[in-house]
């Protein structure tokens, strides 16, 4: 039986963080990991859909305004609504909600400048097929590198977030508190990443896949390619089984490992 | 069409009359006019003249700085690529070749800082992927009037916003630089960019034309009518009117840029090209006549194939054009169409326009029409050359000859701590995080040091090695001593990647100089160049190319002279590589190198005392080597905890950068400044907050200080412990020259931290 996960990362002109996608997975994790070019149309049987940082079309118009319209995003769309798992970072997240996979927009950060450095992330759900490697809780440090991340939305949809434990990760100081300090790009509520209701999609604005690299010196992000294989594992085994409580022994403790290393909860 | 010199060259109906008036405003002398009538042995046409305008301009053709440029030293066992190219380019061994190259966008950003400092940005990344290296680090050295005026926030503001948008939107993480603020620089700001790219060895490619018959094609962008005469504007002096010089100015896309690099990487990694090279300063005449003049060869090229943005654009529009993201290739013949398709692939335009010949000629054609025919190695290697005569400034000489004994003691222990207090909320020493946090600093993964340390230290390809760089140059020092400034310029950078545990390999240099017809300007552009080279010799760093900015001033005054020099190393394992700021409680604090009575010159002087004056700080060559040895082999050896260069505000703000900028937060110490090396007679200021060279503030574990005594002994470098790193909240206890005082580390932290941003802050002051 075929072992492992096979990560799609899609190209579009512009992308620019689907190297360090690619590199999180194979280096990283392991793993492999192919790139998916925008004007194809197939999705080369892979496990996981990436859609990585970067500019895609230049944001020309709004950004991730015009990649939903690709090629490639009409496989992804009905794949990520059969219950593929998808992940959109940065840019990715942006076009996730321009193609109505995620509620919500991401507009120009608050202070209307881009803004690069790490932020404090809490991990508000670790049920999911993203974050089954973390422990509720858990406190990371990952880059943010972006000028239009500013999620909004409805205060009935923000609601329904937070009701539904969709709301992924959040933004917080180094004590943990989602304060309004702590929050970059004054985003609603410090909502810095969120999952579709059937909880195989997930959008955030910062970058986990550079924070898994152990030569960088911090492996936060890690954790989220290790859920990912955790839930590719498990779903293989165990068709249509999305329960994350059955996650293969070690991934916590590799994880919780990783996050301590990295020394983030001083 | 392979040989036309019986075709004639014929006028374009409607060109200018040739006068003597049309050949001065295309910046050419009437001895130059002659010399050009000489070898085209006939009066050239109107198209020709904007050529000759281009190509012997400062910018393209050095002609005041290419003899002095000549005695500087450019060759070593790890350069493989030096000046001439788009770019330098070194062995870092593995295979792997580290190119790079600094360029100003000067005048363009004085007029319009957002978009010429974007378009800098794109020209030098252009010059770095088409030596077929993948750009992975963007430097920015930025100089710009106080902050206190409304228009150099205005112009910082739309510069940072320019790299910053431009970089990001790539992909090509800016990672390290400088910003200097002085009002020297109020009305002309420098903006130099240094780009660092990656490539194995093998798949070098140069900007060359060979092979007739092969075709010559136009990519990426359309031709407009922006930036005509960009090369010539940049080779004048900006005058009150220079606003109405935006049309001149380019306007970037970044996103073309990102496909035009992905297409290119992927053409070059093919083999299906030649050469390639940048559509930059003069456009497609520099392009297509450097190309050639390389290879001896000749370029036939007819214009009408020239994909253009707009209608009824003539041939000397579109020679001399600087429209961004557009690149000229040479293709290998069977790979016309191939080529073709992978540009199509990244929705880029592909045009042949001409083709390689061997009759030595740059000929352009207006649908068949010969408009252009002139002899490439004239035009481009016999621009003339002017050795003048250098003279100091009597203004330099009076600033030489102040007394400073005054400045040279303190009235109280309060006295010492304002100064520092005022040192660490200069612009010019404070913290860059307003800067560096616009900037995407960690995409691609490789920024294993960014901004805020000494040097940029980032991931090579090769297994476990690491490239350390730095952009350094100190205007004031240069303008009190052209030579010494020259010399420490390539020092303190040499000093810096050293202080990350990298062994200097190679420089690129940036010259940013006012008018070299002044005797004042041109004695100071001489003597810098002489002190660099100097220093590049003694510190085995040649130059690989670089960029000669001249002409800076407004208003009838020069900038201050001002040369930066772009330094990279090589760490061999990058697990021993030092971070700057001090790491944990407890450590032991030392000193390296000699602290001298050096005040003169110094930012201490400048922000606590509104003086310019003094000789700066001697630039000893076999001193600033022999630490550069010291720091390299202790930290292979694990010596240092921490290794941070003493340069701007001397120990006292070195101490207190290494404090404030501890990873987890402020760090207090506790330090005796009369202990570390010195000479006799050092005045309390020259303690404190003098700039002597070659001094380096280390620290190590507890009881390893034993080690750095070893290494200071064997290369002959003086070294002393100093004090000890104490724990958070706790001060800064300083002592020295008879004061002590203990600003807690926190506050210090927090001038440090806020001194950019409160003046950012008023953003509304800003006027264009």
């Amino acid at each position: 039986m075929e072992v492992g996960m096979k990560v799609g990362i899609v190209r579009f002109p512009g992308s620019n963080c689907d190297a360090d996608v690619y590199r999180a997975v194979t280096d990283g994790l392991g793993e492999r990991a192919t790139y998916l070019w925008h004007k194809s149309t197939d999705l080369e049987g892979v496990d996981v859909v990436v859609l990585p940082g970067g500019f895609s079309y230049g944001d020309y118009l709004r950004a991730g305004a015009i990649a939903r319209f690709s090629p490639i995003m009409r496989e992804v769309i009905d794949f990520a609504r059969g219950g593929g798992l998808t992940l959109g970072i940065c840019n990715g997240f942006q076009v996730l909600c321009e193609a109505h996979l995620l509620p919500g927009a991401l507009v120009r950060n608050r202070n209307l400048r881009f803004r690069c450095h790490d932020v404090g992330l809490r991990v508000e759900n670790a049920g999911t097929p993203f974050t089954s490697a973390y422990g509720e809780g858990d406190l990371l440090h990952i880059p943010i590198a972006h000028g239009e991340g500013q999620f909004v939305a409805e205060a009935s949809t923000l609601d329904e977030l937070e009701a539904e434990n969709r709301v992924v990760f959040r933004y917080v100081d180094r004590r943990g508190q989602a304060t309004d300090a702590a929050n970059p790009n004054g985003s609603a509520r410090n909502i810095a990443g969120i999952v579709n209701a059937e909880g195989n999609i997930l959008g955030l604005m910062p970058h986990p896949e550079r924070h898994s690299l152990s030569v960088l010196g911090n492996t936060d992000g890690l954790a989220v390619f290790q859920s990912l294989l955790a839930a590719v594992s498990r779903e293989r085994s165990h068709p249509g089984d999305r329960r994350t409580d059955a996650a293969p022994p070690g991934a916590r403790e590799f994880a919780a490992g990783a996050v301590a290393g990295a020394g983030v909860s001083s | 069409m392979t040989r036309t010199s019986l075709e004639r060259v014929e006028a374009r109906p409607g060109d200018p009359v040739m006068s003597a008036a049309l050949v001065a405003e295309h910046g050419l002398s009437p001895e130059e006019w002659e010399q050009i009538l000489g070898f085209m042995g006939r009066e050239p046409t109107f198209t020709e003249l904007g050529v000759f305008s281009a190509m012997w301009s400062e910018h393209c053709g050095y002609k005041n700085s290419r003899p002095l440029l000549r005695t500087l030293p450019t060759e070593s066992a790890a350069v493989v690529q030096g000046p001439g190219e788009n770019a330098g380019v070194i062995d870092v061994g593995g295979g792997w070749g580290v190119a790079f190259k600094i360029e100003s966008h000067n005048h363009p950003s004085a007029v319009e800082p957002y978009q010429g400092a974007a378009t800098g940005s794109g020209g030098i990344l252009r010059d770095v992927f088409t030596m077929g290296a993948r750009p992975i680090a963007i430097f920015d050295s930025l100089h710009f009037g106080s902050l206190d005026s409304p228009q150099s926030r205005y112009l910082f503001d739309g510069v940072v916003r320019g790299v910053g948008d431009y970089g990001n939107c790539v992909g090509v993480p800016t990672v390290g630089g400088e910003a200097i603020f002085d009002p020297a620089y109020e009305r002309n700001p420098l903006i130099n960019v240094m780009c660092i790219g990656v490539l194995p060895l093998e798949r070098l490619i140069r900007g060359e034309a060979e092979g007739v018959g092969n075709p010559v094609m136009a990519v990426g962008a359309r031709t407009g009518r922006d930036g005509i005469h960009g090369a010539t504007f940049a080779s004048e002096e900006l005058d009150e009117e220079a606003v109405d010089s935006r049309p001149q100015v380019q306007v970037g896309d970044p996103f073309t840029e990102k496909l035009l690099l992905e297409a290119s990487l992927e053409l070059i990694e093919r083999d299906l090209l030649v050469g390639i090279q940048d559509m930059g300063a003069a456009g497609l005449t520099s392009s297509g006549t450097e190309m050639a003049a390389r290879s001896g060869s000749g370029i036939d090229i007819d214009v009408a194939y020239l994909p253009v943005r707009e209608k009824g654009m003539t041939p000397y529009e579109m020679l001399l054009s600087e429209s961004q993201e557009r690149m000229l290739l040479v293709a290998k013949p069977e790979h016309e169409e191939a080529v073709r398709e992978v540009l199509e692939r990244w929705d880029l335009q592909a045009a042949t326009i001409g083709q390689v010949t061997d009759d030595g000629m740059f000929r352009v054609r207006e649908d068949g029409i010969v408009r252009v025919e002139i002899p490439v190695k004239p035009l481009v290697d016999d621009c003339p050359t002017y050795v003048r005569e250098g003279v100091m400034s009597p203004a330099t000489a009076e600033a030489r000859a102040a007394d400073l004994e005054a400045y040279g003691s303190f009235g109280s222990d309060e006295a010492v701590e304002t100064a520092l207090r005022t040192l660490l909320d200069s612009p010019s020493i404070a913290s860059r995080r307003w800067i560096h946090e616009q900037y995407d600093t960690t995409v691609q993964t490789n920024t294993l040091e960014g901004p805020g340390s000494d040097a940029a230290v980032l991931r090579l390809p090769a297994e476990g090695r690491a490239l350390a760089a730095s952009t350094d140059g100190n205007g004031r020092h240069t303008w009190l001593d052209p030579r010494t400034g020259g010399r420490a310029a390539v020092a303190e950078a040499a000093r810096n990647v050293a202080c990350s545990g990298a062994r200097p390999l190679a420089v690129t240099n940036c010259l940013n100089f006012g008018s070299p017809l002044r005797p004042e300007v041109y004695f100071q552009l001489a003597g810098a160049v002489e002190g660099m080279g100097e220093a590049c010799r003694a510190l085995g760093t040649p130059v690989t190319g670089g960029n000669v900015s001249l002409y800076n001033e407004t208003g009838g005054q020069p900038v201050y002279p001002t040369p930066v020099i772009g330094m990279l190393g090589v760490i061999e394992d990058l697990e021993r590589r030092v971070p700057s700021a001090f790491r944990r409680a407890g450590d032991e604090i030392w000193i390296a190198g000699t602290t001298r009575d050096e005040i003169g010159g110094s930012e201490y002087l400048a922000a606590c005392h509104g003086l310019v004056a003094g000789l700066p700080p001697a630039l000893e060559l076999e001193e600033a080597a022999a630490l550069v040895d010291f720091l390299v082999e202790g930290a292979a050896d694990g010596a240092f905890a921490s290794a941070h260069d003493a340069s701007d505000g001397g120990l006292a703000v070195a101490l207190a950068e290494c404090a404030v900028r501890a990873e987890g937060g402020p760090l207090g110490c506790t330090v005796d400044l009369d202990a570390a090396p010195a000479g006799a007679d050092v005045s309390a200021a020259g303690r404190w907050f003098g700039e002597s060279h070659s001094r380096v503030v280390l620290t190590c574990r507890p009881g390893a200080g034993e080690r750095i005594a070893a290494h200071g002994r064997r290369h002959g470098v003086p070294v002393a412990r100093v004090g000890v790193v104490d724990g958070p909240d706790r001060p800064c206890r300083l002592t020295g020259a008879g004061h002590a005082i203990a600003p807690p580390a926190a506050e210090l932290a927090r001038i440090y931290e806020e001194a950019i941003p409160r003046r950012m802050s008023e953003e509304a002051g800003i006027t264009s």
